[in-house]
């Protein structure tokens, strides 16, 4: 077994319990802002939230090698990327910048690509959120990464 | 130099304060914003983009730009946290 930080069997057993839950919750926020409260910001917070959990129970040590801080900076510049070619591969098919009805999915048109267009801005923004919250707390709680 | 930041600091003021006479009143339902632009988007998002939550249509769809904007700011302010709380590699870890 891995070192723990805290070795109260109470903490690791909620906290572990808790984590994949809090992942569930979040991608449902993700995918469901379509029909209810929720999007990408308040999805990706959550994202966050969980790995901060595991970051707090699990000590650094532990917790960087299973979520390295890196990966959470280069996750965060993925839903940038995400994003930003979102609004620029319409452009290149015909469209003007941020027009979902141009992007380039075959079988879908017209409204249905615009809510895809949405869905896909949705998870960009959700992993640019969770990258950049990961990364503040990695930089906050100092040490070298 | 001091003294000319602040003069023009109030001089900005003044003018924001000025502009703000000629828009609408809060909430006035004769308002440019109340009149066309929310009955467009609340009749047309769910045939444009088949969206039943109008507040997501406007923010990731009609509005785009801005929240591309607001995504940026985010990210740039982890970076900027990143470049000035980051140890170098040679740095001693201080905990």
């Amino acid at each position: 077994m891995i070192r723990q930080r805290y070795q109260s069997i109470i903490i690791q057993s909620i906290c572990s319990l808790l984590i994949p839950f809090i992942q569930l919750f979040a991608i449902y926020v993700i995918l469901h802002g379509h029909y209810g409260p929720g999007g990408g910001f308040q999805g990706g917070v959550l994202l966050a939230v969980s790995v901060l959990l595991q970051r707090l129970y699990l000590g650094k040590e532990v917790a960087y090698q299973k979520f390295p801080p890196k990966l959470a900076l280069a996750l965060g510049a993925v839903g940038m990327l995400i994003f930003g070619l979102a609004g620029i591969v319409p452009m290149a098919f015909g469209g003007s910048f941020l027009d979902y009805a141009y992007l380039p999915l075959p079988g879908v048109s017209g409204a249905e690509l615009r809510y895809l267009g949405i869905l896909i801005v949705e998870l960009g923004i959700g992993l640019a959120v969770f990258g950049t919250l990961v990364l503040i707390f990695d930089n906050f709680i100092g040490g070298r990464w | 130099m001091k003294w000319f930041s602040a003069l023009v600091m109030v001089l900005l003021l003044a003018l924001m304060l000025y502009a703000t006479s000629d828009l609408p009143d809060h909430a006035d339902p004769q308002a440019p914003a109340n009149t066309y632009v929310s009955p467009t988007y609340i009749e047309n998002s769910v045939k444009d983009t088949h969206t039943p939550n109008v507040v997501t249509a406007i923010l990731a769809d009609y509005r785009g730009y801005d929240t591309l904007g607001e995504t940026v700011v985010i990210f740039a302010a982890g970076l900027a946290c990143a470049l000035v709380l980051m140890k170098k590699a040679g740095e001693k870890e201080d905990r």
